[in-house]
């Protein structure tokens, strides 16, 4: 066994974790009584009856507002290490990351005035 | 980052800046008066052009060896911003026709230039794989810039799922050459592999994934079947772009790594080189003959032309022959690039505004009613064949003698064996267009006319006096 052994414990892991949910699930399926009605088989809790088909193309309007979104999202992931450390990393670290907020924001200016922004 | 980095990207961070500001300038530049936008963006790729001329003869390695000027990328820098002014040239009056005109248009093509810039002067596969995408995305962008079209839109999306499949092959390969060398620089690599450090196996499989990779941005034989649709559904003043920057970032990034990261295994791959430069030869000009659409034949003459160039990676295998193969590498893309933006212009020059007018048939009776756009068109298809007194036979001429030198003589035979089987569709255009009546309906646009004009008396003139471009292409070596 030797340096085998951990893995064997990760094996069992694995199997009794297979175990549980499908002994749930068998268990709930033999015993449970089983009495539908109209009710019993409407939507349950999530929302109402859907309408038509769900395989339809959505307008996802939002995907703009994701894509500026996600953006700055990363600029403040790059901006907090380099607000962090600025005083170690010097003069040259501070115009650096101004370019780079620079940047980011051309890039917001274009979205701006293309009217990405509205709603409508 | 210290001056020498600074000094080494500085014709791509000034192109960089421009496009970025081009993008806002654009926003408040009147939809009828997009022309400034295009003299802008023009007037960016000059400023550029004249950065990196003026870099000539300099070799400065930058960020900690992740990138190099020298003289091969400033060859091939310039010969990309000589594109890219053709690009603008040609796309000018054809997209405001098709009304696709956009600031956006000009904007991603200088995009796409710094990143065929970059990939010519990366000395690390990392930044290989970035020049890679930075190049490739506005490409996808452009394919699809036809949106209400339905063939541009497929040409797009092809495109684009076929370039982020090969990017991957690049990415696993460079995986690959990273876990048998532990880097990823190209002279780490290659000193690596010297000193027999590294599992030649793990190198060869990363070297081949690589080369997969790149086969499907130059359309190489097997990777070659996107090509044909993504060059028919584009918009012609892009197919026209594409088929020349995108050719020439991605095999002067194949032979930067080939000669400078894989020299010790060029013995092993030079003979799978030769056979994918045979085949890619074979199908592209035989595919060619049935084509009745002159944007399909010309896309499968580009893939035909990326096998002739391939041949000169054969030559790889002996060190001697190296430079001498690189030089007549890159020789051949001036010779391809300056052709084939000729070519397309006069395509251009007769496709309607319905994308009507791009049958070969259509060009019936041109030697008639535009003696001058014909014989253009006649010189254009005899440098593609390898005809004198043209650009062509002398690209040709360089790439068969090295070819021969490092004894691939069955290689050399294919090739002019293949060159003759294009001479059938290449001269065939030249037949319909004085041989058959017809009433072609040509577009005048100054730029147009100019853009075909100014190609074929290059064609003709550096033909003459090849010697002086062949020693500054000679001049262009790697360090």
């Amino acid at each position: 066994m030797g340096s085998q052994t951990p893995w064997v414990y990760v094996g069992i892991f694995v199997l009794v974790g297979l175990f549980i949910p499908i002994a749930a699930i068998a268990i709930a399926t033999f015993l449970g009584p089983k009495k539908p009605n109209a009710i019993k088989q409407s939507t349950y809790e999530c929302g109402i009856e859907t309408v038509g088909d769900s395989w339809i193309q959505f307008k996802a309007q939002y995907y703009i507002f994701a894509l500026v979104f996600l953006i700055f999202d990363v600029e403040t992931v790059f901006l907090f290490p380099w607000a962090v450390s600025l005083n170690s990393l010097g003069i040259f670290a501070v115009f650096e990351g101004i370019i780079f907020i620079l940047i980011l924001l051309a890039g917001l200016i274009y979205a701006w005035k293309k009217g990405m922004l509205e709603w409508a | 980052m210290n001056q020498a980095d600074f000094y080494s990207l500085l014709p791509i961070i000034v192109l960089t800046t421009w496009s970025a500001l081009l993008l806002i300038v654009d926003l408040f530049i009147d939809d009828k008066k997009k022309g400034i936008t295009a003299v802008l963006a023009a007037a960016g790729l000059a400023l550029t052009m004249g950065l990196t001329l003026s870099q000539t003869g300099q070799t400065v390695i930058g960020f900690n060896g992740m990138v190099i000027l020298d003289g091969f990328s400033t060859f091939v820098n310039t010969l990309l911003l000589f594109s890219g002014l053709m690009a603008i040239s040609v796309a000018y009056g054809y997209i405001k026709r098709r009304g696709i005109e956009r600031g956006e248009y000009y904007s991603l093509i200088l995009f796409s230039i710094v990143g065929m810039m970059l990939m010519a002067q990366a000395r690390d596969l990392i930044v290989v794989f970035i020049a890679l995408e930075m190049l490739s995305i506005p490409l996808y962008v452009l394919a699809a810039i036809d949106n209400s079209n339905a063939k541009s839109e497929e040409a797009g999306i092809k495109y684009f799922l076929l370039g982020a499949f090969s990017g991957g092959f690049v990415v696993y390969g460079v995986a690959l050459v990273f876990g048998a060398t532990g880097s990823t620089a190209f002279a780490e690599i290659a000193a690596s592999i010297a000193t027999g450090n590294a599992e030649t196996l793990l190198v060869l499989a990363g070297a081949a994934l690589i080369l997969v990779g790149f086969g499907f941005k130059v359309g190489a034989v097997p990777f070659q079947m996107w090509t044909p649709d993504v060059y028919e559904g584009a918009p012609t003043s892009v197919t026209a772009f594409m088929a020349a920057g995108a050719k020439i970032a991605g095999f002067s990034a194949l032979m930067r790594v080939f000669a400078t990261a894989f020299p010790d295994i060029a013995v092993d791959i030079a003979p799978v080189l030769a056979v994918i430069a045979a085949l890619t030869m074979i199908v592209g000009n035989v595919a060619a003959i049935a084509q009745k659409n002159i944007k399909r034949m010309l896309a499968y003459s580009s893939i035909a032309h990326a096998g002739y160039i391939l041949m000169a990676f054969a030559a790889f295998a002996n060190p001697a022959l190296r430079d001498d193969a690189i030089s007549a590498g890159i020789f051949y893309l001036v010779a391809y690039a300056i052709t084939s933006f000729g070519t397309w212009a006069i395509v251009i020059s007769l496709e309607k505004e319905d994308g009507k007018g791009l049958a070969i048939e259509d060009y019936a009776g041109l030697g008639r009613t535009k003696p001058l756009m014909a014989a253009a068109m006649t010189i254009f298809m005899l440098s593609l064949t390898g005809i004198p007194p043209t650009l062509g036979l002398i690209g040709k001429l360089y790439l068969f003698r090295v070819v021969v030198e490092a004894q691939f003589m069955w290689l050399a035979l294919i090739g002019i064996l293949t060159s003759l089987i294009s001479a059938y569709y290449y001269l065939r255009v030249i037949v319909i267009m004085y041989m058959k009546e017809g009433e072609p309906e040509t577009v005048s646009e100054s730029w147009l006319t100019f853009t075909w004009g100014a190609m074929a008396v290059l064609t003709v003139v550096l033909s003459l006096i090849p010697a002086s471009l062949f020693a500054w292409a000679s001049g262009a070596l790697m360090k």
